[in-house]
């Protein structure tokens, strides 16, 4: 496993491009444009703010910029540097920004969610959006790009408006039995949409395309209910984690559930592996403990190594206890992630944040636990494989996969607190960033990563 | 102490009741009566009375004292004193005989009395203590059933509190009841009063949002704006078009093609799905069938009894063996119920097969651990146990066998059978007999030899002795006068030597037959035994009488029979026959004669058993 070398950084702002060619990532108001193969820096975009915001179109032609503080959106154009677009919104404030799957139109939230504005970059053609709700998930595109689903408000009920993004038509209205709705998510095969109701209450609904409501589901009552969803790249399973700490999987058939996985504080099951991570024993000479007094204090999980010991027996994991007068408590499962080829779901619960579930949706049953030193921030599957890559705010990287599992010290000296990553498309490379830096993470040692980087083993940080 | 109406005593008691009525008449004690008496005697013998108030009798009152102890004597039932006079007139005798009597009489009814007041003293005491403790004995219980009854009102107490608190709790439950109730409503109606208030909220909200937004963008902002360098080509390289009913029509159309290809996808895969589902069940059923079907004519059987569904799924599936692949092609549900149906049948006749196997192999299973390790020992020794009882068994028939064929040889009585006896043995024994005959003859011959080289020696030493003696004589004549000593000696030696020579042949004959004969003779020993017990219990039985004969004669002859045995001799099969005759004949008798052959007679029955088992 290799690594470039580390880049300046602001706001965790680093994104591939969907073709997987370019790099794109922020330092302040300077948006910087690489090749992913040898990391030269291909464009240099200067904004008129710092960038809050930015997102590559899906032809990976474009890529905006958003600044909600002026209220501003830049557009850049990689073929065409010189072009530039700005969207100003003015008055009206701006809290979101996304493009349209076209890659020709930007969806621009105004303040207060009063409208949604739809510019467009072919035609002089503005269109507006009234009344979009202000919740966690209220605007979702189908994966073939044809449609827009939209969680709306009106007269105190919760309506879905479903837009055909070609023309923005409304193609579909109609009101969900939500008392809240929280969120709306498409089935990846761009047929069912799930939308399911605020946590007060353990609510998803299923509704074709046409509007049409599939079905209705609903764990539990009184307590509070859902905290995450996601479904399968297959569309055949839609995983709903709530607050009660399990994970719940709906078949795409009878929209039943088929199984339940809690998320025990202590595994008993023998053939569950669970790795967990443990301390090197300490290499570090006396000059080098001392070297770095402030910071190696700070980090001083994140700078000594680590790896992964097969504990035996019944393993009782690490867990917080949640506060139960404070709203929005650290408790359920919070975070829910399938792999590319839907066999393995990855999830956590929020009160044993040092641990990620890995679950065998073949066989429905626990496969892996991976219990870390540091709260689990955030992780990520492989686009092409069952490869999960962990990040837990250390400088550290953990990748899993069937095979096994590892702890990966991202080299250099001093801290590199991996606070997110993202992977490219290939699989091949990681993105690992930090809050002011990031890097690459080149993960097939195939021909081609000796030929432009050089290893980063030791060398100084620029 | 004494309370005299307690006394119990019935003796005492009627002759108190004597004593007190007398006393009732007297009332006094006697020396009260007496001053009684010399108060109506009106003699003046105050100073007599009050100086000697304390004696009965003074030298003065001697008579009126008799006369008094008289009267009261015979108060009290004694006689008289006095004589008896024949004259009212004549002075009256004191009786001294009366007298002595009457003290004897009042001494003894003292001493009866005194003994009378001890006893009746000790059982007032013995009372006495028995009141005591029974007085000590009812202090208790009274203690006690003071305690309980303490105890019961303290009980009563706490009863009575545990209710009160049971009530005052039960009142707490009520009114936190109440309370849990108000509060209930207090959050439904502030849930309720919530849900409006939010709802009024964000009509308000939304009223200002509408505000806001005519505000905001009915204003011409000039700030909302584009601005582009030019505008880019659409991705598709296709120009915007306008929005028309037509392209609303045509964006429905897209979207129900949309899901028609969702649902026909999902349609395909469900069909293959199913497709593949109904290979497995196909060869699932193939399976079965051919697994039942070997035991189709066992279960069939079995079938009467119970299972018929077997022959029926078996029709079933030779008449939809045809049909069989249409069926597949249709799955419409007449026919899906069918196949369901008759693979219910079969999977239901499996199953119960599959359990039967698993009941016997469970069976087996149990029954193997026990042979792994218990029955290993005890078979081994139930098996030696057998073997050892067969043995004997063998053992016994032998001696039976042989007994039979003694009994044969007695009942012939001739030298054939005694040589057909010989043929009993085993043709082993008959060799080595055979090989001893001729290794007995040629020692015979040996002997004869010697025997004759002997008599030869002894003619040869007569003759020497002759010679010697003449040769002595004529040495003694010689030194008849010297010594006569080594001549008495030199006799001796000549006699032993000669008897020697006499006897050897015979001795060595005995050495030789001597095993053979012990066998004999043991088998001869048990048999006189048995014949002895079975004439006295079967005298009438002619089959007895016969062996009594015969074993009289084996007696007799055992020991020299065998020593007249002549190999020469022999015919075995006869002798066989003849000896199972025998067997049979005493079989046939079992029931009298069990007492003392019993032994014998379940050696033939073992023997005949195995006879019969043999092929």
């Amino acid at each position: 496993m290799n690594f470039s070398e580390s880049f300046k950084l602001s706001g965790l702002l680093c994104r591939f491009s969907p073709d997987g060619k370019y790099l794109a990532s922020c330092v302040q108001y300077r948006l910087v444009i690489r090749d992913v193969t040898t990391l030269q820096i291909l464009q240099l975009y200067t904004c008129l703010d710092q960038i809050q915001h930015i997102e590559w179109s899906a032809d990976s032609l474009f890529i905006l910029c958003a600044m909600y503080r002026r209220g501003l959106v830049q557009v850049w154009s990689l073929e065409q540097p010189e072009w530039h677009c700005k969207i100003d919104e003015g008055s009206a404030g701006l809290v979101a920004s996304c493009w349209s799957p076209d890659g020709r139109h930007i969806l621009n939230t105004t303040e207060f969610h009063l409208r949604i504005t739809v510019w467009s970059l072919c035609t002089k053609s503005v269109s507006y959006i009234k009344y979009p709700k202000a919740c966690q998930q209220g605007l979702t595109f189908t994966r073939d790009g044809r449609y827009l689903a939209l969680a709306e408000r009106r007269d105190c009920r919760d309506y879905v408006s479903i837009f055909v993004c070609s023309d923005w038509q409304l193609l579909r209205h109609f009101d969900t039995d939500t008392q809240d709705l929280t969120g709306i998510e498409w089935a990846p095969n761009g047929c069912v949409l799930a939308a399911w109701d605020t946590c007060l209450e353990y609510k998803v609904l299923l509704y074709s395309l046409d509007g049409r409501l599939l079905s209705a589901y609903c764990a539990y009552e009184w307590s509070l209910g859902i905290k995450s969803v996601a479904w399968s790249p297959s569309s055949q399973f839609l995983a709903i984690g709530s607050y009660d700490g399990k994970v719940r999987l709906l078949n795409h058939v009878t929209w039943k559930m088929i199984t339940e996985f809690g998320h025990p504080a202590t595994i008993n099951n023998p053939k569950t592996v669970v790795y967990k991570e443990a301390e090197k024993s300490p290499l570090l000479g006396l000059g080098h403990l001392s070297f770095p007094p402030p910071r190696a204090m700070a980090g001083a999980l994140s700078t000594s190594e680590s790896k992964y010991e097969i504990a035996s027996g019944p393993v009782s994991l690490q867990t917080l206890k949640p506060v139960a007068d404070r709203a929005n408590p650290r408790m359920g499962v919070g975070m829910l992630a399938f792999s590319s080829d839907s066999y393995f779901l990855a999830s956590r619960n929020d009160n044993v944040p040092n641990a990620v579930w890995i679950w065998d949706i073949q066989k429905l049953k626990l496969f892996v636990v991976l219990e870390h030193m540091s709260p689990v921030r955030s992780f990520q599957w492989d686009p092409q494989q069952p490869r999960l890559a962990i990040c837990t705010g250390g400088s550290k990287v953990y990748l899993w996969s069937p095979a096994g599992c590892v702890s990966v010290q991202v080299p250099g000296e001093g801290d590199f607190p991996v606070l997110g990553l993202c992977w490219h498309l290939s699989g091949d490379s990681l993105a690992l960033l930090s809050k002011d830096h990031f890097c690459l993470c080149f993960l097939e040692t195939k021909e081609r990563v000796g030929t432009a980087y050089e290893q980063r083993d030791g060398m100084p940080r620029t | 102490m004494g309370d005299w109406m307690t006394v119990t005593d019935p003796v005492l008691c009627t002759e108190n009741k004597n004593l007190s009525q007398y006393t009732s008449e007297t009332k006094m004690s006697p020396s009260s009566l007496y001053s009684q008496q010399v108060l109506c005697s009106s003699v003046p013998l105050s100073k007599n009375v009050h100086g000697v108030f304390g004696v009965f009798c003074t030298g003065e009152n001697i008579e009126q004292s008799i006369s008094y102890l008289d009267q009261e004597l015979t108060t009290f039932g004694f006689p008289s004193l006095y004589e008896e006079s024949k004259s009212k007139e004549a002075k009256r005798e004191l009786n001294i005989v009366a007298v002595l009597n009457c003290m004897n009489e009042l001494l003894v009814l003292q001493r009866k009395n005194l003994l009378a007041q001890e006893s009746v003293e000790t059982q007032n005491l013995k009372l006495g203590s028995d009141m005591d403790h029974l007085q000590s004995c009812y202090a208790k219980l009274k203690e006690q059933l003071e305690t309980s009854r303490r105890e019961m009102i303290g009980l009563q107490e706490r009863d009575r509190q545990l209710q009160c608190k049971n009530r005052s709790l039960h009142q707490l439950l009520k009114n936190e009841k109440d309370e849990v109730q108000k509060l209930q409503n207090i959050i439904a109606s502030r849930a309720t009063q919530y849900n409006h208030d939010v709802k009024r909220k964000e009509r308000e909200y939304n009223k200002l949002k509408e505000r806001l937004h005519q505000l905001v963008m009915n204003k011409k902002d000039k700030n909302i704006a584009m601005d582009v360098l030019n505008y880019v080509g659409r991705a598709d390289g296709k120009r915007g078009s306008w929005r028309t009913d037509k392209t609303e029509a045509r964006n429905e159309d897209e979207m129900y093609k949309i899901l028609l290809n969702d649902y026909e996808y999902r349609q395909k895969q469900i069909l293959m799905e199913n497709a593949e589902l109904k290979k497995v069940l196909q060869q699932m059923k193939k399976e079965m069938i051919s697994l039942l079907s070997p035991q189709k004519k066992k279960p069939r059987e079995r079938a009467e009894d119970g299972t018929g569904t077997v022959a029926i799924s078996d029709i079933e599936d030779d008449s939809g063996e045809l049909s069989r692949d249409s069926v597949w092609g249709l799955s419409c549900d007449t026919v899906r119920e069918q196949l369901t149906n008759s693979i219910r049948k079969q999977w239901r006749i499996l199953k119960s097969h599959v359990e039967k196997l698993d009941n016997q192999a469970s069976k087996v299973h149990s029954e193997g651990l026990n042979e792994e390790d218990v029955i290993s020992r005890q078979d081994h020794e139930q098996e030696t146990e057998k073997l050892e009882l067969e043995i004997e068994r063998c053992k016994e028939m032998i001696k039976a066998q042989q007994q039979l064929l003694q009994q044969q040889l007695a009942t012939t009585c001739d030298d054939d059978t005694t040589s057909l006896l010989r043929d009993c043995y085993l043709l082993e024994e008959k060799e080595r007999l055979k090989e001893e005959w001729t290794l007995f003859k040629e020692q015979k011959k040996n002997f004869e030899r010697e025997r004759r080289s002997f008599t030869e020696a002894a003619i040869r030493l007569g003759l020497e002795r002759k010679a010697f003696e003449e040769e002595r004589a004529s040495w003694v004549k010689q030194q008849f006068l010297n010594m006569t000593n080594f001549d008495h000696q030199n006799s001796e030696n000549v006699k032993l030597f000669s008897a020697f020579s006499g006897s050897s042949d015979p001795d060595n004959l005995i050495v030789h037959s001597r095993p053979r004969q012990k066998k004999l003779h043991s088998v001869a020993n048990g048999v006189p035994a048995c014949t002895s017990k079975l004439t006295k219990s079967l005298p009438a039985s002619p089959s007895t009488s016969d062996f009594r004969q015969t074993h009289s004669c084996v007696s007799e002859h055992s020991s020299i029979s065998v020593l007249n045995i002549t190999p020469e001799e022999s015919k075995p099969s006869e002798v066989a026959r003849e000896s199972t005759d025998q067997k049979w004949s005493v079989q046939s008798r079992p029931s009298s004669r069990e007492g003392c052959y019993s032994g014998c007679s379940s050696a033939f029955r073992s023997a005949h058993g195995d006879r019969d088992d043999l092929p």
